[in-house]
């Protein structure tokens, strides 16, 4: 870790701490939207009358605001934030070109406030979390790659020589969503508002699936890792359990990942070759995924004290035991058999917020409740109290979500696959959608928690930046400790503390 | 550190090195999954009977597009005896390779609607998509009454087709200049009933 013994000497050169606290305060507003956004959704699922018969507010052109919003609006700016954080104290130097970290956030804000103003109007690709269409796409592109020139700026001129872990996870995360992004969406244009893909049918599946279940591993994996790998031994307060280990889950996750897209396609029209390939890569993606998780909760190992002291910590570790969960979960629903029951069915929903309500957005909050006070020079955070009530409203309304949506998915399974004895099917699909009304009310009500959650967390967020404005005139002088003498060679990775 | 012999240790310390490794690592599946499909595609013969959408349906489907209709309803009829008993025959690769985007969807909150054409009358599908409640009461589909009132725009769907011409579609002259007398005066209802009505229709022709 960085954390430099307090007598280091000071250097005269200052972490860019503006670009972060903007990014911070980013993702506290997109959250509360996008999450705004998906009760909106699950509410119009259990009662169509919210529709209220106007375009732009209709389920199916709303949805796609829940996902951007959350993913790419709240994620993206949580990761850009801590993202530009880490570097700077992992490689003990300044960001660099602050003019491009400043473009990076104002790009990124403009992309998707346009993408979340266009898509209610049908302005979409209607391609599954790259929705927007080709002029926002640009834009998007150019931003990213103005990301990763200031990343790797600042890691070229690190004061460390070797580049800590967290690192690499981030940079694997710029370098693949880039080419994600690009290869997905290369379309020919009609007009402002239309454009149309230059893959076709089962191709156009395959990029789709490629570019869609890699957004889940690059964005909201192998970023959050990064996250996750920085501020865990931070808020643990001892360092990794095992820094060789998160280097051998780093190269088994980003080759293996990139294979596992066909498992959203089992049993369709596309060649069957790919999705064994996809479903075999799918089931060995439970090494890296599992090996990443246990590293992280035992780097808690001797110092689970921290949970009854930082709700950071909780967030942080219920955030692991999700990451956990839904990673093995979703193996085991990329094999064939179980596919052909929960693919389609609300099951798929559950996973999906498993993984974000439970890993994605825990250890994004856990990160920036960590990382708010340090970046706004507070001591801590305005009130640990609203913490707490976070916590609980977020972990209830998860468990409310996962569980109505986990029976719900099981159930319509079993309902569509349902035969009498004669051979027929027995239920019609009708009949499963008013079976799986009640657990949309239950579903709504989850989220409805979790949204109240993340207003707490905005406020208290608001509140600590507020003790924090009044010393804006003069910028927060946060002084850069000089590097740590390297250890010998033996001691890589350096020793673990002894244990009591 | 500069003693360092460990084998990965230069990676460790290189950013350059770290980020060429990682390009291609990441690229292998991608590369490995993706381009023999790319490159097979034009072996991919269209279904018999399947053509490129005329100027009605592809306006329709573009309207299919817009809203979204994917996020709730699937195209492809999974190869597993349960699902060709409720919807039909399975999706073939040949039937969907003038699909741009492809709309297989990823989740069913409505049922598959590849083989959706013919089951139900023009009427009914009207009335369905302005409000589905008033055929279908436990239905939570939302109602898309505005389509009623939206003209078609010809010169848009002409310039759509010259643009899918363009990436391969065999879209003949006439074909595009016929847009002009099949849009004419129509409504985006009509459009996307054409387009609904003619879903699986070339796998129920065919011998």
């Amino acid at each position: 870790m960085s954390s430099a013994p307090a007598a280091a000497t000071q250097s005269a050169e200052t972490y860019d701490d503006h670009i972060v606290r903007l990014f911070l305060m980013a993702a506290a507003v997109w959250g509360v939207s996008g999450m705004f956004a998906g009760v909106l959704a699950a509410a119009q699922l259990a009662w169509p009358a919210l529709n209220f018969d106007i375009s732009w507010l209709t389920y199916s052109r709303i949805r796609s605001n829940h996902t951007f919003g959350v993913i790419f609006a709240f994620g993206g700016s949580a990761l850009m934030g801590t993202c530009y954080y880490v570097v700077q104290r992992t490689c003990h130097v300044r960001l660099a070109l602050g003019g491009l970290a400043r473009f990076t956030f104002w790009g990124w804000q403009l992309a998707v406030l346009l993408a979340m103003t266009t898509m209610p109007f049908g302005i979409t690709q209607s391609k599954e979390y790259a929705e927007p269409e080709w002029f926002i796409d640009l834009i998007i592109a150019v931003v990213w790659v103005s990301f990763a020139v200031v990343f790797f700026a600042t890691l070229l001129r690190r004061r460390i020589q070797h580049i800590y872990v967290a690192n690499w996870y981030y940079g694997a995360f710029i370098i693949a969503v880039a080419l994600l992004h690009i290869v997905n969406n290369l379309a020919i244009p009609v007009s402002w508002t239309k454009s149309y893909p230059i893959y076709s049918g089962a191709v156009d599946a395959m990029v789709q699936w490629w570019y869609g279940h890699n957004a889940v591993a690059f964005f909201l994996t192998a970023g959050f890792l990064g996250m996750m790998y920085y501020f865990v031994p931070r808020e643990a307060k001892q360092p990794l359990w095992s820094y060789r280990f998160s280097i051998v889950n780093f190269w088994a996750l980003i080759s293996i990942y990139m294979w596992a897209g066909p498992h959203h396609l089992l049993y369709s029209a596309l060649p069957d070759w790919t999705q064994s390939v996809g479903m075999s890569f799918s089931i060995l993606l439970m090494m890296p995924s599992l090996g990443s998780a246990a590293n992280g909760l035992m780097t808690f190992s001797g110092a689970w004290h921290r949970l009854r002291e930082s709700p950071a910590a909780k967030f942080m570790v219920t955030a692991l035991v999700f990451y956990l969960a839904a990673t093995l979960e979703g193996s085991l629903m990329s094999i064939k058999s179980i596919n052909a029951l929960s693919h389609y069915t609300d099951w798929t929903v559950a996973h999906v917020h498993s993984g974000a309500i439970g890993w994605v957005a825990m250890i994004t909050m856990g990160s920036l409740y960590a990382m708010a006070p340090r970046a706004l020079d507070r001591p801590e955070m305005h009130s640990k109290r609203a913490m707490e009530v976070h916590y609980w409203l977020h972990v209830s309304g998860l468990l409310l979500y996962i569980i109505a949506m986990w029976a719900a998915g099981a159930m319509q399974g079993l309902m569509w696959q349902a035969t009498n004895p004669d051979g027929s099917l027995k239920y019609s699909f009708l009949a499963s959608i008013a079976a799986t009304h009640p657990f949309y009310v239950i579903r709504f009500l989850g989220g409805l928690l979790v949204l109240a959650g993340m207003v707490v967390m905005a406020w208290n967020l608001w509140h600590t930046a507020g003790a924090a404005r009044l010393n804006q005139i003069k910028p927060i002088i946060v002084p850069i400790p000089e590097p740590i003498p390297e250890p010998e060679p033996e001691q890589v990775p350096p020793p673990l503390p002894a244990r009591g | 550190m500069a003693h360092d012999t460990r084998p990965l240790a230069r990676i460790e310390q290189n950013v350059g090195l770290l980020a060429v490794v990682i390009v291609v690592l990441v690229s292998l599946g991608g590369l490995a999954e993706i381009t023999p499909l790319f490159m097979n595609a034009h072996t991919v013969a269209p279904a018999p009977g399947l053509k490129p959408y005329d100027a009605l349906r592809l306006a329709g489907r573009d309207v299919y597009v817009r809203e979204a209709c994917y996020q709730c309803h699937s195209q492809m009829i999974r190869k597993l005896r349960f699902e060709t008993q409720r919807y039909g025959a399975p999706t073939e690769q040949s039937e969907v390779v003038y699909d741009r985007p492809f709309q297989w969807g990823s989740k069913r909150t409505g049922p598959d609607l590849s083989r959706i054409g013919g089951k139900y009358s023009d009427a009914w599908q009207r009335l369905h998509l302005l409000s589905p409640r008033t055929l279908v009461p436990e239905s939570n589909m939302p109602n898309y009454p505005w389509l009623e009132k939206r003209k078609l725009d010809y010169a848009d769907i002409m310039a759509r087709m010259r643009v899918l011409r363009r990436l391969g579609d065999p879209y003949t002259d006439a074909d595009i200049t016929a847009a002009y007398e099949a849009t004419k005066d129509k409504t985006e209802l009509d459009a996307l009933v054409a387009y609904l009505q003619g879903l699986g229709a070339p796998a129920k022709e065919a011998p």
